[in-house]
């Protein structure tokens, strides 16, 4: 919980793809031990700037630094298995880590002990998740990195999952650096969230940066109200329709 | 009679098949077809320039077909136009030009028909010496890198972020494909060799549940395409490349009456 060692560290990191600049001289730090969210509109550079702190990507201008031995842990966004290759949740895991004992055990961690001979391909948006999340915990991992990790899952799953992402770090200790499109979905779930449109926006708790104009600017008055109201009734938000 | 030639002819397409089942599967499981088919007609080329420049055909092929894999893999990296396009453009251009080489080359007499189509019935005891080194040596590295292979088909940045050296794993595997692809054009000539890895493959989908099973099944149904397609050929008189893909296809069309597994 060191705050003067963060884990990956960016400095002024630009990033071009063809001419359209999708980073703009961003630093970030992503300190031990705390849930951090990036948050912005689609396009806005969330899922480049992941990819660079992971280094599958790299900046044209700027530098990361990665602390010694750091262990990370990756939740892709996506999972795109040719419908040919057969594979169950246990091989899936089995990818990362052989003994079959560890790999059972992330199961459980999950939440999805009983899924281990499962097609992979017949897995609901959250057992799906549950099975990423599983593999990324294999690691054993000082940060676990989560790309929109409640995609193509139903409400109530995406609650019973950030719940179980809180949970986990709390268990594991580990920093956890998330990537949302909506606010509200992960208030409660972070210590801290910036907003990202190819520059950080602004910074903060997720009340603070609910309030701050230069997020109201890019998401409108719709998300801030109700960040706003969701401080003031946690249970509400249950029975509001905002789309 | 000597049937020796018939012998000859089972044991290096057996060779082909047994390497087809992993090789094949991979190709199915990542979509690369297409590629084979490049690798394929390049080889076309390199029989071209095997006469032109008086070396032996297999190691002019082996060559060109290596070379070939390796622009695809320098220009695919660069990204200059998507995947799909740059095969459609170099698979065409390299049958093309391969077939416009030929016919420049002053007293070249080539049998068009079996670079197209194989000619497995005059297939050397060293050809098949060299099928099987292959397929032992193809063996091994598949084996080695088969955990990493199929992690980096089903995510291919996981694996990168767990520590897999993907890009390098990568070239190997598609240099195999070159080597594999030169070596079986032999066996059922340019246009028919990526039937040989695909079909067995996608035939074996339905009965297995899991990768190693896809591809072993995969290699027993090439073997069988093989002898069968030989046995074809030697009671009906066909020619033995389209045999092997004939029965390889026809296998295809009942696997799927196979419910899933």
């Amino acid at each position: 919980m060191s705050v003067a060692a963060p884990l990956i560290a960016l400095r002024g990191v630009s990033k071009h793809f063809e001419r359209h600049r999708v980073l703009d001289r961003v630093d970030l730090e992503i300190p031990a031990g705390r849930i951090l969210t990036l948050i912005g509109p689609s396009g806005c550079g969330k899922t480049t700037l992941v990819r660079i702190a992971l280094g599958l990507l790299h900046p044209d201008a700027g530098t990361v630094t990665r602390a010694a031995g750091l262990r990370i842990g990756y939740m892709p966004q996506k999972l795109a298995i040719d419908p040919t290759l057969p594979l169950s949740v246990g091989r899936f895991l089995q990818l990362a880590e052989r003994d079959r004992a560890k790999c059972q055990a992330a199961l459980a961690e999950t939440g999805i002990p009983d899924l281990w001979g499962r097609p992979v391909s017949a897995l609901s948006g959250g057992e799906t998740q549950r099975m990423l999340l599983a593999r990324a915990l294999l690691r054993r991992p000082d940060l676990l990195v989560l790309d929109e990790p409640v995609q193509g899952v139903d409400v109530t799953g995406q609650e019973a999952l950030y719940a179980l992402i809180g949970d986990l770090r709390q268990r594991l200790g580990c920093a956890i650096l998330m990537v949302s499109h909506d606010l509200h979905l992960v208030m409660a779930a972070t210590d801290e969230v910036i907003c990202l449109n190819g520059h950080i926006c602004c910074h903060g708790t997720p009340r603070q940066v609910s309030l701050d104009p230069a997020f109201v600017a890019l998401f409108g008055q719709r998300q801030a109200l109700y960040a706003h109201h969701h401080d003031h009734n946690h249970d509400d938000h249950h029975h509001h329709d905002h789309g | 009679m000597n049937l020796d030639f018939l012998y000859w002819a089972a044991a290096g397409g057996l060779g082909l098949a047994v390497l087809a089942g992993p090789l094949g599967s991979l190709m199915v499981w990542q979509r690369l077809a297409y590629f084979g088919d490049t690798l394929a007609h390049g080889a076309l080329l390199g029989v071209a320039l095997g006469l032109w420049l008086r070396i032996g055909g297999g190691t002019a092929v082996l060559v060109t077909c290596l070379g070939l894999a390796i622009l695809l893999l320098i220009l695919e990296r660069s990204r200059i136009l998507a995947a799909d396009t740059l095969l459609g453009i170099l698979s065409h251009s390299a049958l093309a030009l391969g077939l416009v080489a030929l016919a420049l080359i002053p007293g070249a007499r080539v049998n068009m028909e079996a670079l197209l189509f194989g000619d497995l019935l005059t297939i050397t005891p060293m050809e098949v010496a060299a099928i099987w080194a292959l397929t032992a040596v193809a063996l091994a590295v598949l084996g080695g890198l088969w955990t990493a292979l199929i992690s980096i088909t089903v995510q291919e940045d996981l694996a990168r972020v767990e520590g897999v050296r993907v890009g390098a794993i990568k070239a190997v595997y598609k240099l195999l494909l070159a080597a594999v692809v030169a070596t079986g054009m032999k066996a059922v000539g340019v246009l028919l060799i990526t039937a040989l890895l695909i079909i067995p493959a996608a035939s074996a989908r339905r009965l297995a549940r899991t990768p190693e099973g896809m591809a072993a099944v995969a290699s027993a149904l090439a073997a069988l395409a093989v002898l069968s397609g030989l046995a074809a050929s030697w009671w009906l008189d066909t020619p033995v490349g389209p045999s092997i893909v004939v029965v390889a296809a026809g296998l295809f069309a009942l696997s799927l009456a196979v419910r899933p597994a």
